[in-house]
């Protein structure tokens, strides 16, 4: 193998895009797997779901980055559902919740998996825009202009979120309950209605996270077994509920994801988020920036 | 007692099918949901006893089928070998995996699984020798002197394979380790207060389930006279493994046996009348119904039934 710079920048400067995608398609289970502790292994099918939302609303002409904000309300209140389903049914009854909140979690992600693939079949879908396509020339380098996108969005997504949970009231509450929901309780505060309201915005970004998945890459129903070990490797990489740590731990991810890549070839790649993943939980189970 | 007589029964009821019935369907089909047996039974040492969710099926039963795979291919060794060789791997794989996670619990354990299986699947992906990506065409040896078909030789062997891994779960769950991996379900840290050796029982059953899940994929190459990595480490396996003991139950060892039966069977008649894609849409609907209305599986719900029947 011969060592090339070119090679390599062009690995980092794709990684660099590529890991504000995952830090964005991650950030939403940073808040309810990191900050509320819910074992939310079907994130990224509510995900594909979400692309697959998008896809449909593309087809009568809209931009698949529009679609994805239109999508947010109709994710938020599917999102508080699904929270309130789970606290009535594993979290209130207390013990053994643990076994069977996460079978819950893997059964509703097989259901929309099928489901998907009952409605649209198990062809790969994508959508149109301007931005797709065409690439953009830095130099020798060609960086395709949806990865720009995507980014961009990222970009804006993660700081409106770290902007949402530390400068207003609700937003505070929520990191509280992640601290301490005993003393939030004796504040008068309901923490079961922050958590269903704070899974409700989780569920909401994993929509617009399912548009930037469209925008990216043509995406199949059966997409979202790659993407728990990329979300999960990130989140827990991070330390659980950092929003800056989701962003540092997505970009190591998208680096090594894309030079590994660029060096070993394809059959290599699916295995370094779960390397990466399988390292972390065995030296420091708290990630980088853990709490 | 009980317990032997009626394992025996069944055992000589799956000989006496293998000697009277011509379709070869029921074996293809049957051999399925005596592996989903195997399985689950593996699956609830470690998820039933011990609380310890496990995705990693896919793992233990691929490494497992690929051990028989690569042995014969290397030596042509005969049956029993493979599944000998096919159970110290996967074993291993168990006990390692169990020392590497000890620290992990609830979903860090259940996800460091997941990751286990892309990356075992990784490995065999870019492994020429193993047939790579493509896969590793192996040619079936004529069946041992009684059997006429392999198929039929397969399954009575899947049936023998399934009676010793239910007795090894039983032996398990009556012994003490069965009542210390109980312990720790409940309360690690009570468990490990009381003098339970929780880890030393947790590296045990992830080494057990391991083996005995590799015993589950030891016969597969020879059962489709084909290897290949995508289907090998296919995800269903785990969701078998875990649903089955979810619907029947999780306490003792006859919950897996009835949920692997009922529910292998469903997919089964899903597959063949409707559509595969549907099958799994039943699985997981079933998994979500039980885990919520009904945490203690169809056992549970037996003796709630006949408990209020007696009364």
């Amino acid at each position: 193998m011969v060592f090339s710079f070119d090679l390599l920048l062009e690995a980092v400067v794709f990684g660099i895009l590529l890991g504000c995608f995952y830090a964005a398609v991650s950030i939403g289970l940073s808040v309810s797997f990191g900050l509320l502790d819910v074992p939310h292994i079907a994130h990224p099918a509510i995900m594909v779901l979400g692309s697959y939302g998008t896809f449909v609303i593309c087809r009568y002409g809209f931009d698949p980055i529009v679609a994805g904000v239109v999508l947010m309300p109709v994710f938020f209140v599917l999102g508080m559902g699904v929270y309130r389903f789970y606290y009535e049914a594993f979290e209130r009854r207390g013990s053994e919740a643990g076994v069977r909140g996460i079978a819950f979690f893997f059964g509703l992600a097989l259901i929309i998996e099928v489901g998907l693939i009952l409605a649209f079949g198990v062809d790969q879908r994508s959508v149109e825009a301007v931005y797709i396509g065409k690439s953009l020339s830095i130099g020798e380098m060609r960086v395709p202009l949806r990865f720009l996108v995507a980014f961009g969005v990222a970009i804006v997504l993660m700081t409106a979120l770290t902007l949402y949970l530390s400068k207003t009231f609700t937003g505070r509450a929520i990191k509280a309950v992640a601290q301490d929901e005993a003393a939030l309780r004796l504040m008068g505060a309901n923490p079961v209605r922050i958590k269903q309201w704070a899974f409700g915005i989780a569920t909401a970004v994993a929509a617009l996270a399912g548009a930037l998945l469209i925008v990216i890459g043509p995406v199949e129903p059966g997409l979202d077994r790659v993407y728990i070990g990329r979300t999960f490797s990130v989140v827990v990489l991070a330390g659980l509920g950092s929003m800056t740590g989701t962003l540092a731990a997505g970009l190591i991810l998208g680096i090594s994801e894309s030079i590994v890549l660029m060096h070993f070839g394809a059959s290599w790649a699916p295995a370094v988020s779960f390397g990466l993943l399988l390292i972390v939980l065995g030296i420091r189970p708290q990630g980088l920036f853990g709490r | 007692m009980k317990f032997w007589v009626s394992a025996g029964i069944a055992f000589a009821l799956a000989v006496i099918a293998a000697a009277t019935l011509k379709n070869e369907y029921y074996f293809f089909a049957g051999y399925t949901v005596l592996m989903f047996v195997v399985l689950a039974t593996a699956w609830n040492i470690l998820g039933g006893y011990a609380g310890y969710v496990n995705f990693g099926t896919p793992a233990f039963f691929g490494l497992g089928a690929y051990t028989a795979a690569v042995l014969f291919k290397a030596t042509a060794a005969p049956l029993a070998l493979q599944i000998l060789a096919a159970a110290t791997m996967s074993g291993l794989l168990g006990c390692a995996a169990g020392l590497l996670t000890l620290r992990l619990r609830g979903i860090f354990f259940a996800i460091a699984t997941i990751a286990l299986v892309v990356i075992i699947e990784t490995l065999f992906n870019n492994w020429r020798y193993a047939g790579g990506a493509t896969g590793l065409q192996l040619l079936r040896p004529p069946p041992t002197a009684p059997f006429e078909s392999y198929v039929k030789m397969l399954f009575v062997l899947m049936a023998a394979l399934a009676v010793a891994a239910v007795a090894i779960a039983r032996y398990i769950e009556r012994s003490w380790i069965g009542r210390g991996l109980r312990a720790i379900r409940d309360s690690e840290e009570a468990a490990e207060c009381s003098g339970v050796p929780t880890l030393r029982l947790k590296v045990f059953a992830c080494t057990v389930s391991g083996a005995l899940m590799g015993v589950g994929g030891a016969t597969m190459p020879m059962y489709l006279s084909f290897i290949e990595p995508a289907s090998t480490f296919n995800l269903n396996y785990a969701i078998g493994a875990l649903a089955s003991p979810m619907i029947g139950g999780t306490a003792g060892y006859l919950g897996p046996v009835i949920g692997a039966i009922l529910l292998s069977t469903i997919q089964q008649v899903v597959t063949v009348t409707i559509s595969s894609e549907m099958n799994v849409m039943v699985v997981g609907v079933l998994l979500v119904v039980f885990v919520v209305a009904a945490p203690e599986g169809i056992l549970g719900l037996i003796k709630k039934w006949t408990r209020s029947s007696s009364r």
